[in-house]
């Protein structure tokens, strides 16, 4: 139940007052919740928890992290 | 997809467990807090690939596992109503209560239906005028915005016909009760990373300077895993007990601010019975007075007549907690399998018995 799935903003709209948004999952489109996203815009990755998007995935930090763990394994790798 | 493949990377694990062998000069017992990084370590291998010196244990954070037998039952007793249609998210279904479950309930008739997202009650609620729409409202924090948004939008557009069966617990409640057990050994923790996407690392800080354990917020793909016990492994070779971000692509300090305002909202703290463990004082959440209207429990009062019966075979009180590994009940694939399940943790995708079992670790190794 906390596991969710990444997945990209195509497309935005409202329902009942919410911000609700269309979600790309590899070719399957979900609809999902996005009222806790406030500044989310199309085109950001979210990761989608029982239709609700709870993060924008922070595409910088994502590099940064695999940069990181790229020089540990090259490390691991030496001796 | 983006995000997913990267961090399935085979090549890559092998290579930071190599160097995880370098840093490492004793044996440590890291818990991995959340059920759903229990059956990726299981089902990925990590745990046969991991350095013999870690002793990884399976923690509390399994919803499903935790949510008590008494709630079963209530549930159990509100599906059984032809004036009630129970809706659910899908786990819930085969969690044996004390005398049947939710899937017998609706093989006999009973109106339960799965649903993907809280707010799918509402539109069954809305198509449905005449019966008393009730949804199973369980998880840790990562499913208190959503279950708090159904109440929201209940109350917002008036279906009056819409109710919540409330379990929800929190995170660092658990730690605290772990820790505080004289019997239970724990060097350092992999907390569940997206219930800090919703709440942040800094409830966290006090629990690891008061108990001296490192807490590494951890992803959940391999990858992600395999990063957080390093890190985790890093500080408790070096002695430090802070809290560090092994998942900063999803998770900042200070969470999703506009969440925690709707679970604070709709939901106060209080104590709650955590199945297989009992009460842990202020570890859960329930409805706030203003919107009692929706309280299934307040509702329908004749269900607190309700007496429980739990398994007397069943250990997994003791697997929730780390005390004991699924292979050492004596149950374990006998009595208790996924399709006769004793206890909550063979049923769920986050039990750590359902994940022994369906990856094969039959064996006490």
């Amino acid at each position: 139940m906390c596991l969710g799935i990444p997945g990209k903003v195509v497309e935005l709209f409202e329902v009942n007052g919410m911000k609700m948004a269309k979600i790309d999952f590899s070719g399957v489109v979900k609809e999902a919740c996005m009222e806790y996203l406030p500044e989310i815009k199309i085109g950001d990755y979210t990761i989608i928890h029982v239709g609700f998007g709870l993060s924008i995935i922070d595409e910088k930090e994502a590099n940064e992290t695999m940069q990181m763990l790229n020089q540990i394994a090259a490390l691991g790798e030496e001796g | 997809m983006k995000f997913l493949e990267e961090y399935r990377d085979a090549e890559l694990i092998e290579k930071l467990l190599k160097d995880l062998e370098k840093v490492i000069t004793r044996e440590w017992t890291l818990m991995e807090v959340c059920g759903g990084q229990t059956h990726s370590i299981i089902k990925s291998g990590l745990d046969q690939l991991l350095s013999k010196k870690i002793n990884l244990v399976h923690g509390p954070g399994c919803p499903v596992c935790v949510t008590p037998l008494e709630l079963i039952d209530k549930a159990i007793a509100l599906a059984s109503r032809p004036d009630v249609i129970f809706t659910s998210f899908g786990d819930m279904l085969r969690v044996p209560g004390s005398k049947s479950d939710l899937f017998a309930v609706k093989a006999k008739g009973g109106d339960v239906r799965i649903i993907y997202s809280p707010l799918d009650s509402l539109k069954i609620a809305r198509e449905n005028p005449n019966k008393a729409v009730v949804f199973f409202g369980i998880g840790f924090e990562t499913t208190a915005p959503p279950n708090a948004m159904a109440i929201i939008q209940a109350k917002s557009q008036g279906i009056n016909n819409f109710a919540m069966l409330v379990s929800h617990v929190t995170v660092p409640a658990a730690i605290i009760a772990l820790m505080e057990s004289p019997d239970i050994q724990v060097d350092g923790f992999l907390a569940a990373g997206h219930v800090c996407t919703v709440m942040g690392y800094w409830e966290y800080e006090p629990l690891a300077e008061k108990y001296k354990v490192p807490i590494v917020v951890t992803g959940f793909e391999p990858v992600d895993i395999v990063h957080g016990i390093l890190k985790c492994i890093s500080l408790l070779e070096k002695g430090k007990y802070i809290v560090e971000n092994a998942y900063a692509r999803s998770v900042v300090r200070e969470g999703n601010i506009p969440a925690q305002a709707v679970i604070q909202r709709v939901f106060d703290i209080c104590d709650r019975p955590w199945r297989g463990i009992g009460v842990i004082p202020q570890s859960g959440y329930r409805l706030r007075p203003e919107f009692a209207a929706y309280d299934a429990e307040l509702r329908f009062p004749e269900l607190q007549k309700i007496e429980t019966k739990e398994s007397s075979l069943c250990i997994s009180g003791l697997v929730l907690q780390g005390r004991k590994k699924p292979p050492e009940c004596q149950a374990f694939g006998k009595e208790c399998t996924p399709q006769t399940p004793l206890g909550a943790t063979m049923v769920s995708t986050e039990g750590a018995c359902s994940a022994y079992y369906r990856y094969g670790r039959y064996i006490n190794a």
